[in-house]
């Protein structure tokens, strides 16, 4: 993991006594709200529906057992508990009073952290696959590239003030855990023919409004040439991006309207002379910051304990089958956290349980845990001798749910109960559709499903690319649901496509209660997903499902 | 045709708790939509929304929310008016939570 050194520790310590400064001059009026606004995004708070929010980040979502302690601290000093964690990589505290920000962000601070570019039009955290360092696929660990980005873009001069903002992230996985292909640019980890290591760049990827599937820019960059290109790429959109329409602003609209040749000419060009004014150090850095990423001292043990628990316990059974994926190391497992438990909120963790997930990474899981896009918590290197002992401390802190990859492991975004963008709310739809797929004890046997409900067209639960894709509107007053169906957030990302006509709120989880019946009677058998069903049969006979009074009308 | 005027309340965050309130006929702000002055005439809820608004030392934000009058006083004609003065759907937080000692003046 990255430990701050003395000139991080300095720069935070300074900016957050400038921040404490704002705050003071906002509260006694020699600024204005409109003065303040742009720096207190900058430093991650926002004004939501009924309080101010905090979004912190966690960059490439890792965190020690002290931070997440910290996360803890701050969930029930300053806030109501709680806190949320989002699908890029952040947590989200929903009730700080302006007056107690400063020392939320001191005491963040005193670990490494920060809420800096976390809002606001620049770049913003850089996000990597959450596996990362521990998966069985992976080239090398990205996250030393993830935070070189994250170094080399904090507080970067020419890209504080830019016409939108812009999201990044890397990852070195052969599966892409890290949904690369919805990011303003990507950074995928690869190996030439002649053996290399180096980078393929892909830009103009983003959900939202316009929702488009990354490109290509560059197959093949040597290790010393990504941060310049890097720079190129976000200098060149930063001076021809549209800023006209807010709308229109974003690189994936750049891309679409300048062309991928013509914008890979001028970051070319770009590139050359950018290129002149990287002298190596960054290099240099990065070699420094891999020394941090240091693989854990893996142990080589006996796994008694977990075969024993395995054949006698079936609870631990489905929670191993359901939560676990394969390491890299021999005897390791990654545990995937369910903070998605059936009938509570996708991505809410208390601070008893943020306390509980460090004291198991302190015990079990060589002090590391992450975040990931999908909102969960994941202890990456857990021995499987110690897989019994975590699952029963797991238990106690009501964080055994056994459901990653299945129907009640639902990303939703927090929606019109906290977020003053929202039409609709995701929330409410999200708990009823996970409590209601318990109740019929289906999930395991409908197998892997994502649905993913955002609360606005803006996306933030990642509804475009959703197995099953929820989007809440206002429709003239009233909150109404659209469905999307066919979408994925792997390498063969796909936008879903659109079912119908939308679902008011009491109608949407029949619908998809519907709708996934559809899918048990369509499938060819147990090991075709619902994803491969639909791209099997196409969106008719799911949309049967959907809308069965059109159909009895048109018969 | 312009469209007609509905009756509004002016609401607004306070600036320290960023809590949702709503402007009084006392110039002042309430945390209680019950307590808001009533709208029904746009020149005059104009004129009140500029005066609202010279609070920045007080209030963010501030603006005019449809609003009725029901049986049962002041409702908010939006959904989202109506989360804002009950609080989210997952907890019991915010405005739903808050003990009735907060009622009357706020910032």
């Amino acid at each position: 993991m990255y430990h701050y050194n003395d000139f991080d520790k300095a720069f935070l310590a300074e900016r957050n006594r400038q921040f404490r400064a704002q705050v003071e001059r906002r509260i006694a009026g020699n600024l204005t709200e409109d003065e303040f606004k742009p720096l207190r995004l900058m430093n991650g708070l926002y004004l939501q529906l009924h309080a101010y929010m905090l979004r912190v980040a966690i960059p490439y979502g890792t965190l020690s057992s002290a931070q997440m302690d910290t996360l803890a601290l701050l969930a029930q000093k300053w806030d109501k508990g709680y806190g949320h964690f989002t699908t890029r990589q952040n947590i989200q505290y929903n009730w700080p009073k302006l007056t107690d920000v400063p020392d939320m962000l001191d005491a963040l601070g005193e670990v490494g952290m920060h809420a800096i570019q976390t809002s606001g039009n620049t770049i913003r955290n850089v996000t990597a696959d959450h596996f990362a360092g521990a998966a069985a696929d992976e080239l090398e660990d990205p996250r030393p590239v993830a935070e070189l980005i994250r170094q080399w873009s904090t507080d970067h001069p020419e890209f504080q003030f830019m016409g939108r903002k812009f999201k990044i992230a890397v990852s070195a996985g052969v599966q892409d855990r890290a949904v690369l292909k919805a990011h303003d640019l990507a950074v995928r980890i690869v190996r030439n023919d002649a053996g290399e290591v180096g980078y393929q760049v892909m830009v103009g990827g983003g959900l939202g409004r316009t929702p488009m599937i990354g490109k290509v820019l560059n197959d093949f960059l040597p290790r010393e040439d990504l941060l310049p290109y890097i720079e190129a790429t976000v200098s060149v959109w930063n001076q021809i991006g549209r800023r006209d329409n807010k709308y229109k602003a974003r690189i994936k609209i750049t891309v679409h309207e300048t062309g991928l040749e013509e914008f890979r000419a001028q970051v070319e060009e770009r590139f050359e002379s950018v290129r002149q004014t990287f002298s190596g150090i960054d290099q240099d850095l990065l070699e420094d910051i891999q020394a941090h990423f240091a693989p854990p001292a893996f142990r080589n043990a006996p796994t008694v304990e977990f075969d024993s628990a395995y054949d006698t316990n079936p609870l631990f059974r489905s929670w191993v089958d359901t939560n676990l994926t394969t390491h890299r190391a021999p005897g390791y497992a990654i545990v995937t956290v369910s903070i998605k438990k059936h009938g509570e909120t996708p991505g809410d963790a208390t601070a008893d349980q943020m306390r509980a997930l460090a004291e198991i990474a302190r015990q079990y899981g060589h002090d590391e845990l992450r975040i990931s896009h999908e909102q969960n918590v994941i202890l990456p290197h857990v021995h499987k001798s110690d897989l019994p002992a975590v699952y029963a401390t797991l238990r106690e802190a009501d964080l055994h749910t056994a459901n990653i990859g299945l129907v009640s492991d639902i990303i939703a975004c927090p929606g019109m109960d906290y977020c003053a963008l929202a039409t609709a709310r995701s929330i409410p739809v999200a708990q009823q559709i996970a409590t209601r797929f318990d109740e019929l004890k289906l999930e395991h046997d409908i197998g892997h499903l994502q649905i993913k409900i955002s609360g606005c067209i803006n996306a933030c639960g990642h509804h475009h690319v959703g197995h099953i894709g929820i989007l809440g509107l206002d429709r003239a007053g009233v909150e109404n649901y659209q469905v999307t169906l066919g979408g994925d957030a792997t390498w063969n990302a796909e936008i879903g496509q659109r079912a119908g006509p939308g679902f008011a709120y009491d109608e949407i989880v029949p619908a998809i209660e519907r709708l996934v019946n559809g899918y048990l009677e369509l499938r060819e058998g147990p090991e075709e997903t619902f994803l491969e069903a639909y791209r099997r049969l196409g969106l008719a006979p799911f949309k049967a499902h959907l809308y069965p009074e059109t159909q009895a009308n048109a018969a | 045709m312009p469209r007609a005027f509905t009756p509004k309340v002016i609401t607004a965050n306070a600036l320290i708790e960023g809590d949702v309130i709503y402007f009084t006929k006392d110039d002042t702000w309430t945390r209680d939509l019950a307590c808001a002055e009533y709208l029904t005439d746009e020149a005059h809820a104009q004129v009140r929304l500029l005066e609202a608004a010279q609070q920045v030392d007080l209030v963010v934000g501030a603006y005019l929310a449809d609003t009725s009058e029901g049986e049962n006083g002041l409702e908010p004609t939006h959904f989202r008016e109506e989360f804002r003065r009950t609080g989210p759907s997952n907890y019991f937080h915010g405005k739903q939570a808050d003990s009735k000692q907060q009622d009357g003046q706020a910032a």
